[in-house]
């Protein structure tokens, strides 16, 4: 299997070797090992829940150098409408947009502009009756690699069409050349809210390139922006967003796709609410539903972990926002773009294969005695998923166990026993421990974690 | 690889945990996703069956190498009539039932069409035992 590239890592220095991102994580893909947490690529499908429980940031979003921006000379910025909700009100959209072009774009997209153009694409592929329904959005994609890994069999009844930030880049790509920019000229970066969002525009699923030229944080470009943005008058840029909808605006929060599709859909946030329907959908235990909605963070992007602002707060100014313009039908096609049919080609995603990784390996009978022995394990291991061995809980201990990445003596409970037992040195054992948690674990330290009332 | 769940009667909010769990496992071993839905599909109809019908029951399942062996025994009131209980559309389930989204009458066909191999075994007012085989 082709391991997944690194969009997020942690800093040595911050990480304590908790046990909170290990017990977030709905994939079960990190272990302490050494005292710090340590991420499975292969199984991360990018949902950020190990950034947001992390009492120390020790995670990070590796991102470009903003810098590089310089070497084009055509800079966009495409990013998700998500990123005007975050600024406190007293901004406006133009005093956003003039802060962004003081921090060196030349040209500012936002994504969800040619809405029109994704939603009918994706009414296509509804009406079609090869679709199993219900058919689910690749919108978020935290959730296309989360089927992909863990619920495979569903793979299908994704919805083989781009995301808006596919579509923007092509519709800027070709208004600039309209304008006689060379391709070559043109740098286009993308503002992620989140880490899932630059693994799809980097190592997209079902595209055979990535259409970015760069990535930048949007918690970055927020303290880029807030740096240069000015309260008082400045030029008028309305027109870089005169394609832009109610629709688009909405679009990234939840219920802003649903609610344009199929006769009865459903709209879902947050991880693992997404997990357990999923389980469901699996099933066969849903019925009726044509299309599903799916996004990864608590209140969509606007959840994203690198927004700055308040998600709550983040939606209610987009919902006003919305308020303001037209319905994505009632912008004339032609102002979108000249050529609406060579755009739908583009907008079609190859199809999105199964990586399923919870296979105990290929041969079944291993993999059943494996499975059977770890189930013998799990006989003998409390069962409280206390974390200390360094996996999430006693049954991926166990799991751990037979793949041999752990021991039994990893279990500090059974340790204890042993010891009673008299069939391990209490020497021994701590060394047993100090190996998965560091040498510095027992050392008296007053800056430890709950030391300065990190309670609640 | 053998595996045992007990089922109350009644309990709808929890008709559903064995099925998860097998199809787990059978994720784990690597098992073909259309095989594994039938399997989950077959056994969530037995399980909420017993949920509907019984006073309390139990599910065992047998992994082998090449098939999965499912079988439920319930204390109940078993089924007087098991040829009509087979047909599409015959229910005996109750209002209460019916309200809660249940009792469609498609329980024993749906196992049937979604298992390789189906024996019922029924007592009036003992109970029932419904042995399911799905080969991978």
């Amino acid at each position: 299997m082709e391991g997944n590239p690194k969009y997020h890592s942690l800093d040595p220095a911050k990480c304590i070797g908790c046990t909170h991102c290990m017990k977030a994580c709905p994939t079960e893909a990190i272990r302490v090992v050494n005292g710090l947490a340590v991420i499975d690529d292969d199984r991360c499908v990018y949902c950020g829940q190990c950034h947001r429980v992390c009492p120390t940031h020790a995670f990070y979003v590796v991102q470009d150098d903003l810098a590089m921006i310089r070497s084009f000379k055509y800079r966009v910025i495409l990013f998700p409408s998500i990123m005007i909700g975050q600024f406190p009100g007293k901004y406006s959209e133009d005093q956003i947009y003039d802060g962004l072009k003081k921090v060196g774009f030349t040209h500012i997209y936002e994504v969800e502009q040619p809405q029109q153009v994704l939603i009918d694409s994706i009414n296509e592929v509804l009406k079609d009756q090869e679709t199993p329904k219900p058919a689910i959005s690749i919108y978020c994609p935290a959730i296309v690699r989360l089927i992909q890994g863990r619920y495979p069999s569903l793979t299908e009844n994704l919805i083989l069409r781009k995301a808006p930030h596919n579509l923007a880049a092509h519709f800027a790509i070709e208004r600039l050349i309209m304008e006689g920019a060379k391709r070559e000229e043109i740098g286009l970066f993308y503002a992620t809210p989140c880490i899932a969002k630059i693994a799809a525009v980097k190592s997209p699923v079902g595209e055979s390139e990535s259409i970015a030229d760069g990535i930048v944080n949007m918690n970055q470009l927020y303290n880029e922006v807030m740096k240069v943005i000015s309260d008082k008058e400045v030029p008028d840029h309305s027109d870089q967003r005169r394609n832009l909808s109610s629709e688009g605006i909405l679009w990234s929060l939840t219920r802003g796709e649903s609610c344009h599709f199929g006769s009865r859909s459903i709209a879902i946030d947050g991880i693992n609410n997404a997990v357990r329907f999923l389980e469901r959908l699996e099933n066969d235990q849903i019925e009726n539903i044509d299309f599903v909605e799916m996004r990864a963070c608590d209140q969509s992007c606007a959840g994203g972990i690198l927004l700055t602002g308040n998600r709550f707060m983040t939606v209610e100014r987009l919902e006003r926002r919305a308020k303001r313009y037209p319905a994505a039908k009632n912008i004339p096609a032609e102002t979108v773009r000249a050529n609406t049919e060579e755009l739908k080609k583009k907008l079609v995603l190859d199809p999105i294969l199964p990586r399923p990784h919870f296979i105990f390996g290929k041969d079944r009978m291993k993999a059943m005695e494996k499975m059977s022995k770890a189930q013998r394990i799990v006989c003998f291991l409390p069962g409280i998923d206390c974390g200390a061995c360094g996996a999430p809980n006693c049954h991926a201990l166990a799991e751990d166990m037979v793949n041999n990445r752990a021991k039994m003596s990893d279990c500090i409970f059974l340790q204890q026993m042993w010891e009673g037992e008299g069939r391990i040195t209490p020497d021994k054992a701590f060394l047993n421990v100090q190996k998965k948690w560091g040498t510095d674990r027992f050392k008296a330290d007053c800056n430890k974690r709950g030391r300065r009332n990190e309670g609640f | 690889m053998k595996l045992t769940f007990s089922i109350q009667g009644g309990d709808f909010t929890n008709a559903g945990h064995p099925s998860s769990e097998v199809k787990k496992v059978l994720k784990q071993l690597g098992i073909d996703g259309k095989t594994i839905k039938n399997i989950v599909i077959a056994l969530y109809e037995a399980e909420v069956n017993v949920v509907a019908h019984a006073w309390r029951g139990t599910v065992t399942v047998e992994i082998d190498e090449n098939k999965i062996t499912m079988l439920l025994e319930d204390e109940g009131p078993g089924i007087p009539d098991i040829e009509l209980a087979m047909q599409a559309g015959y229910s005996t389930a109750s209002k209460k039932v019916r309200e809660m989204g249940f009792g469609a009458g498609m329980g024993l066909p749906n196992m049937k069409k979604n298992t390789d191999e189906l024996i019922i075994e029924s007592e009036v007012d003992k109970g029932t035992k419904v042995k399911m085989i799905n080969y991978f």
